[in-house]
């Protein structure tokens, strides 16, 4: 039976959030990338401290994202949700660990300023940018070829360690890093460092070469383990397909000719990663897993599917506005860089010695007796009491 | 690759104990979330208002450490919503239709949040007063509309509502009666009151050990005084909400009821147990308060309370004893905490003075720690006290968990990663505190927090005293607890 257009709506929505995680996700990842191949603590002080610049104000956002499309999945889609839950254990695990050790790494760093653990820290947080999107590469590599069963009885590690799983992996590095050095190379131009700007321009070039590579690979393995998302790909999806080929090769020419007008490079490298995603959901149609769960019976009650709708609506009528605000301050330049609190610290006499504290009690105003009535002496005597038996051993008190 | 039907036969164990520890650790982070927002605004509210820099500096100086927090609570609740499916796919897979909706609202809550911490954090600078001050005010609005989400959720676990069954699965949901179901109101009402006595008496407890030291400056004082007063007006509405829902859960769950009270068998004139241990079908080492229980429950001494023996064996919950203790302790430090408030409260009434006597302190600074461990034991009692079911009367835990392998490593590698995160949420804290009381205030430009635009060049400029600093960060690793700890020194 075909699948109701609630169920294609919220079915929509999750690949929108999940384009924009790959889109903003992928980008926090690939700075991650590039950080652990920026060499050593000398040679990468100037693109680390790029990546670490544009990172930072959207590190937070982006599990957001993630969080979305696990609510998602496993509200409307929740026979989906449980089976990938189960039988991609590993590696979801895996990419969760990654998640955990990047936030440890990215807060801790900020405030280890001795460079030794300055290192460490940065080294687990580069790491663990390989470590989760390369995972959750080979999970969706999983489901696109239908390697999941619908009630699997355990982990099933055929399902993400079959070649085109791994490729989809590797896919996933590449294209962090590709998408990450293209928006790196505008941060750099924002910035006014022309070297930088030629540094990531090369590295998004030669990671554009490899992930067109890679996805060339992936798309002749999938030939073979995926026939009917790959006949899907190849018929209905074959525009999206062409549209994301092109964007990519045109992002490539684009660096270049050293053209690096900032909207439209931005834009057309999230064209390129968002139509891919968008292909890979159409390939999919009308099945959740190809070809064993489809969306009709795998999707919730439509009362819930209708509620994810107002969710949905909800979220663009609230937080849109909240992001424009935060952009419209960033823009107007209200949202200044580290604060400092000398002013404060001059005004409040917090720099000089401490004033002697007994002065400032005795200046305080003297207690109202007058206010003091028969319930309050009745207090009073109570907690006199209290305190006489407590009072030898006081010190202070 | 395996196949092999779960049989039923998985131990609930590992899955049980790596939630439990999870959650135990976020929703520490999840109190700061919710309500220091509102602790930094009042201070900010008395700065802007009474022009007073030093309530300003400390508003400013907590919303660093709020990033700080919110940063690491961001981690572990993606954790979460990962465990939800990794370890309990029986109950997402079966009810992910109705318990999903409520996560699905506080996912936009998290996201505003999160927007809206980032326009506060650095928006002291550039932004006028009062409007910086509003910048705070949906943080305050979502952190405690995120919180009766995520409790929602819980709520449902404990009273399911708002769907129908066809052949076990879900045929229809009401969105409305899955968000308020019975249970969501107290238990909501009941969280939020807890954020705000956690992190008011957390960041009062640090104050109160910087006075107990002797540092007795008006810095410190209003340090102290303003998140005591936001937890100590919560203290007293907790202790009610806290009767009223204790009379909801024995009506709702009368067997989870039962084992918080040690009611062996369904009878009048139940009495109150204060204490003990459960072994055998007897309490002992407990002080028994005659037919008090009967009275809490229904006013009168002859009120019927139902037992533990209502429920089969294999459906009463195991650890009575822990949730009995757990009970206990919630209550009792909720006492401690409502008379600690009220002290401070008369003396505050009269004298207009922070208490500055070592008896009060300590048990201020302790009571960071203490409402923590409250907090701690009432999910122990929610949590324990529902087993074996996951959704009451609905569905058992082992039938929710996962048949996947390896629960057990996981369980050990979250363990140790918490850990960390832990020295990471109280150390960076603690280091900014010493960079702050050792610095000369223009060293403080050095300074960074975990997101936001950081300042150029300021990681490798390093300023002076920073390995001073760096080497602080290796020390309270090892030792996480030590702002609370240091309270018995002097």
């Amino acid at each position: 039976m075909n699948p109701s257009p609630e169920t294609i709506a919220v079915a929509a929505i999750l690949f929108v959030v999940l384009a924009a995680y790959a889109l903003f996700g992928g980008a926090d990842f690939g700075g991650g990338i590039w950080d652990l191949v920026a060499g050593g603590p000398k040679r990468g002080v100037a693109p680390r401290e790029l990546i670490d610049e544009s990172i930072t104000p959207v590190w937070e956002a982006n599990h957001v994202w993630l969080v979305f499309i696990l609510v998602l999945l496993w509200t409307a889609f929740p026979p989906a949700f449980a089976a990938i839950m189960t039988a991609l254990f590993v590696p979801l695990s895996l990419s969760l660990l990654g998640i955990v050790l990047r936030g440890v790494g990215f807060a801790f760093r900020h405030t280890a300023q001795r460079m030794r653990v300055q290192q460490l820290t940065g080294a687990t947080f580069a790491t663990s940018s390989l470590i989760t999107p390369f995972f959750m590469g080979t999970v969706v590599g999983a489901v696109a070829t239908g390697q999941v069963p619908v009630h699997p009885g355990g982990n099933v590690l055929a399902a993400w360690t079959s070649p085109t799983a791994i490729l989809t992996g590797c896919l996933f590095v590449a294209a962090c890093a590709y998408v990450s050095a293209v928006f790196l190379v505008l941060e750099a131009r924002q910035r006014g460092r022309h070297e930088l700007m030629r540094y990531f321009a090369l590295r998004a070039t030669a990671a554009g070469a490899v992930t067109g590579g890679l996805a060339g690979g992936t798309f002749f393995e999938l030939s073979r383990s995926a026939p009917y998302v790959y006949h899907r790909l190849t018929g209905i999806s074959l525009p999206l397909v062409a549209v994301s080929i092109a964007a990519g090769i045109a992002v490539l020419g684009m660096l270049w000719l050293r053209w690096y007008h900032p909207l439209i490079l931005r834009a057309t490298a999230a064209v390129a990663v968002a139509t891919v995603v968008w292909g890979w959901g159409l390939a999919q149609y009308p099945y959740l897993f190809p070809t064993s769960l489809t969306l009709f019976s795998g999707s919730a009650p439509t009362a819930t599917l209708d509620a994810e709708f107002v969710v949905a609506g909800l979220a663009v009528v609230l937080v849109v506005p909240g992001f424009a605000l935060l952009y419209y301050l960033q823009q107007r330049g209200l949202l200044t860089e580290a604060d400092s609190d000398a002013d404060l610290r001059m005004a409040a006499h917090l720099g000089s010695p401490d004033v002697d504290p007994d002065q400032l009690a005795a200046a305080e105003p003297e207690p109202v007796v007058a206010r003091i009535g028969v319930a309050a002496v009745l207090v009073t005597l109570a907690v006199r009491a209290i305190r006489n038996v407590f009072a030898p051993g006081s010190r202070r008190g | 690759m395996t196949h092999v039907l779960a049989a039923g036969a998985v131990n609930p164990v590992p899955a049980r104990s790596q939630m439990g520890s999870s959650l135990g650790f976020h929703i520490i982070l999840a109190c700061f979330g919710v309500a220091f927002a509102a602790v930094i605004m009042t201070a900010e509210w008395i700065g802007i208002k009474r022009k007073d820099p030093v309530a300003m500096l400390l508003a400013r100086r907590w919303s660093k450490v709020m990033a700080v927090l919110v940063a690491v609570g961001a981690v572990s609740g993606t954790v979460l919503s990962y465990e939800m499916g990794l370890l309990w796919p029986g109950l997402m897979g079966r009810y992910g239709a109705a318990i999903g909706l409520p996560f699905s609202l506080e996912g936009i809550f998290f996201f505003l949040e999160a927007i809206f911490v980032g326009v506060y954090l650095y928006g002291w600078r550039r932004l006028s007063p009062w409007a910086h001050w509003w910048t705070g005010m949906p943080i305050v609005v979502s952190g405690i509309l995120g919180a009766i989400s995520v409790v929602a959720a819980n709520s449902w676990m404990n009273s399911p509502a708002g769907y129908t069954l066809t052949h076990g699965k879900i045929s229809s949901v009401d969105p409305v009666s899955v968000f308020f179901n019975p249970a969501t109101p107290y238990e909501a009402t009941h969280m939020i009151l807890a954020a705000y006595m956690v992190t008011g008496f957390v960041v009062a407890g640090v104050y109160a050990v910087g006075l107990l030291r002797g540092r007795r400056d008006r810095y410190h004082r209003l340090g102290f005084g303003i998140p005591f007063t936001i937890a100590g007006i919560a203290a007293p509405l907790q202790v009610m909400m806290g009767d009223v829902i204790a009379r909801f859960v024995a009506n709702n769950q009368p067997v989870k009821f039962a084992a918080m009270e040690y009611v062996l068998s369904t009878q009048r004139d139940a009495p109150e147990w204060l204490g003990g241990i459960l072994i055998n079908g007897k309490v002992y080492f407990g002080l028994s308060v005659p037919a008090f229980d009967s009275i809490l429950v229904g006013f009168n001494p002859h009120t019927k309370v139902i037992g533990l023996n209502s429920a089969p064996a294999a459906l009463e919950p195991p650890l009575d004893t822990l949730i009995h203790l757990s009970f206990n302790v919630m209550v009792g430090i909720g006492f401690f905490l409502f008379a600690l408030a009220a002290w401070q409260g008369w003396w505050w009434w009269f004298h207009r003075r922070v208490l500055m006597t070592a008896w009060f302190l300590v048990p201020a600074a302790l009571s960071g720690v203490a409402a923590v461990a409250a907090m701690e034991a009432g999910w122990v009692v929610t949590e324990v006290g529902r087993q074996p079911w996951i959704v009451y009367k609905v569905l058992l835990v082992s039938t929710a968990v996962t048949p996947s392998g390896g629960v057990t490593v996981t369980l050990a590698v979250i363990l140790a990663l918490y850990a960390i995160l832990t020295a990471v949420s109280i150390g960076i804290p603690m280091i900014m505190s010493r960079r702050w009381r050792r610095e000369g205030p223009a060293e403080e430009d050095a300074e960074q927090v975990p997101y936001g635009p950081s300042s150029a060049g300021a990681v490798g400029a390093g300023a002076p005293g920073a390995s001073r600093a760096a080497g602080a960060s290796g020390a309270s690793g090892a030792e996480p607890r030590a702002p609370a700890g240091g309270a018995e020194a002097p």
